[in-house]
């Protein structure tokens, strides 16, 4: 079975991110550049699946600039096989639209049984592109899962709904999404380091995809900066405390 | 004046989700509001009712076998039906697992462009602009969609107020049953207790508690705090985590995102990715012990402290003073 396993680069949510306030675009140099966790998720579903199963293959493909050749590195020392990273400048600010069109001509360049992803980017947080290229593709989405069963025959899995979970199924190939219900990704060994750097990374350019040059149809035309929050009273309690707390809602009419 | 499609999510148990308001509510200030309804059977005079006192002033309703047993996809086909039959200015849905994947699908199907995770839309000469809160609220940024069908995903709880009530007149079509390309639903789990409290995301006062409540036994307190207060239940990641609470009580970077009028964290030290789901919270509340949290950078009021002293105390103040 081979599996890709869609993988993005994003600011480290643990440090303050900032946008470009002229472009609205992410700037790229206020904090780190990290795999997102929940992609880190995906791929240990699918690391687990190539332990249970040596003949599985796992691809990592990502979209990104020239610097996310670190987060194909770091799929590949987790145990990914191999690596696909689509680099192109006309990809700068990609939105969903035109990332989800790229994405799919990638798949459909590399092939798959299954592909795995997250059900949303830290980030941009639109949750989108996973069924974006599912229509794309043609193809049937399990998103937003809980918890999977991947087999030659197909995948099953618990979906985390509004009200409730459901079950749902599929035959392959498909996609499916995961949320962070699935378990944490394993830490890199020093083995998997090694390895990890005389396995292969092909490179896509946006030609080489044939898929049409062009700008994203989505414009952001304002960004504004929400101006920081001060800190107000802090009390050390000495007893009082919880009466002054009482006090001050009351006076601002919060309860 | 154009038609904006708004697609509404039905249970499986024949309920109309809480998000149609703020859906038809944004819908009615871009045009006249379009109802979009996917359902196994037609819909009672009661729910035409419901969808147009809450704004509906039509109903385009797909009766389909698929609905409740496809996932997703008689959704998009029914919205692809009514954007040729309404020839909309804009589509919206929520931003629920469903809806943003049935956007998703209508958008690469049609030709559109989604606008994700909206909190406010307006009209500017015609052109649908959908304000964003990005990064926790850090930034508020616009965009619109050039050339191509703007499909937005509201966020839930978002949009206050209602449409001005309307008489929704009903067209039905039938859908053909497809499941090429879809994924099938076998079960549904509906969730077990059905709470009382207010749903965390639209609620007025949200109490939230993290590690430092020490044990899911002990997190009755943010409990009794948040009845007391009327409030919704909230959680750290670090207490979800624990096992004190379910992911669903999860707020910050991944999970829910909270604005409400009061904010009250205990026992939470206040991580950038907690604060990033809270902190566009009008009053925000802490108590902790350790008087270098992070959490006490934003809150308008601190108090240093052991929370289980302080909040039985509170508690009490509380009580003392409403009665």
């Amino acid at each position: 079975m081979k599996i890709v396993v869609l993988v993005k680069q994003v600011p480290d949510t643990a440090e303050e991110r900032k946008l470009d306030l002229a472009t609205g675009q992410l700037d790229r140099e206020a904090a780190d550049s990290v795999v997102d966790e929940i992609n880190e998720r995906a791929l240990e579903a699918a690391l687990r699946i190539k332990d249970a199963n040596k003949g599985t293959e796992v691809v990592a493909m990502t979209m990104g600039p020239d610097d996310a050749t670190q987060s194909l590195r770091k799929a590949l020392s987790m145990g990914a096989d191999s690596g696909v990273h689509i680099v192109d400048d006309s990809l700068d600010g990609a939105d969903t639209g035109r990332t989800a069109a790229t994405l799919a001509a990638a798949l459909r360049s590399t092939g798959f049984d299954v592909v795995m992803a997250g059900n949303e980017s830290t980030d941009g947080r639109a949750g989108v592109v996973p069924a974006m290229v599912a229509e794309h593709l043609q193809l049937p989405l399990l998103g937003s899962l809980i918890s999977a069963e991947i087999a030659d025959e197909g995948v099953r899995g618990v979906r985390q709904g509004e009200g409730g979970t459901l079950n749902v199924r599929a035959g392959l190939p498909a996609i499916i999404t995961v949320t962070e219900r699935f378990p944490e990704a394993r830490f890199p060994n020093f083995k998997g380091i090694l390895t990890a750097k005389r396995k292969p990374v092909t490179t896509l350019s946006v030609a080489e995809l044939g898929i049409p040059t062009g700008a994203s149809r989505t414009v952001v035309v304002s960004t504004v900066e929400r101006p920081p929050r001060a800190a107000g009273r802090k009390l050390i309690d000495d007893g009082t405390a919880a009466e002054e707390l009482a006090e001050f809602l009351v006076a601002n009419r919060l309860v | 004046m154009s038609n904006v499609l708004a697609l509404i999510e039905v249970s499986h148990r024949g309920e109309i989700a809480a998000s149609a308001r703020g859906l038809l509510a944004a819908a009615a200030t871009l045009g006249s509001p379009v109802a979009v309804v996917v359902s196994p059977a037609p819909l009672s005079d009661d729910d035409v009712a419901r969808l147009g006192e809450l704004g509906a002033a039509r109903i385009y309703l797909a009766v389909t076998a698929a609905a409740g047993t496809v996932l997703v996809s008689p959704a998009v086909d029914a919205l692809s039906g009514a954007v040729d039959a309404y020839g909309p200015a804009a589509v919206l849905a929520a931003n629920s697992v469903d809806g943003r994947e049935a956007a998703a699908r209508l958008a690469v199907r049609v030709g559109g462009s989604v606008l994700a995770d909206v909190v406010q839309v307006r009209s500017d000469n015609g052109t649908v602009v959908a304000q964003h809160s990005v990064f926790g609220g850090a930034y508020t940024v616009e965009s619109v969609v050039k050339g191509g069908l703007p499909i937005l995903t509201i966020r839930q709880g978002a949009i206050e107020g209602q449409a001005p009530a309307a008489t929704a007149n009903l067209q039905t079509v039938s859908l053909e049953a497809r499941t090429e390309g879809a994924a099938v639903i076998d079960q549904f789990n509906d969730d077990a207790a059905v709470s009382v409290r207010p749903e965390l995301r639209t609620a007025a006062t949200v109490v939230s508690g993290g590690r430092g409540l020490g044990s899911s036994g002990n997190f009755v307190l943010v409990e009794q705090l948040a009845d007391t207060l009327g409030a919704a239940i909230g959680a750290s990641r670090a207490a979800v985590d624990a096992g004190y609470i379910a992911q669903t009580a999860q707020v910050g970077q991944t999970g829910v995102s909270v604005s409400p009028q009061l904010y009250i964290a205990l026992g939470i030290s206040g991580a950038i990715q907690h604060r990033a789901g809270m902190q566009t919270a009008k009053t925000i509340v802490a108590i902790n012990k350790d008087e270098d949290a992070p959490i006490f950078e934003v809150a308008d009021f601190g108090i240093v402290g052991d929370i289980f002293t302080v909040v039985p105390k509170l508690i009490e103040a509380v009580k003392a003073r409403s009665n």
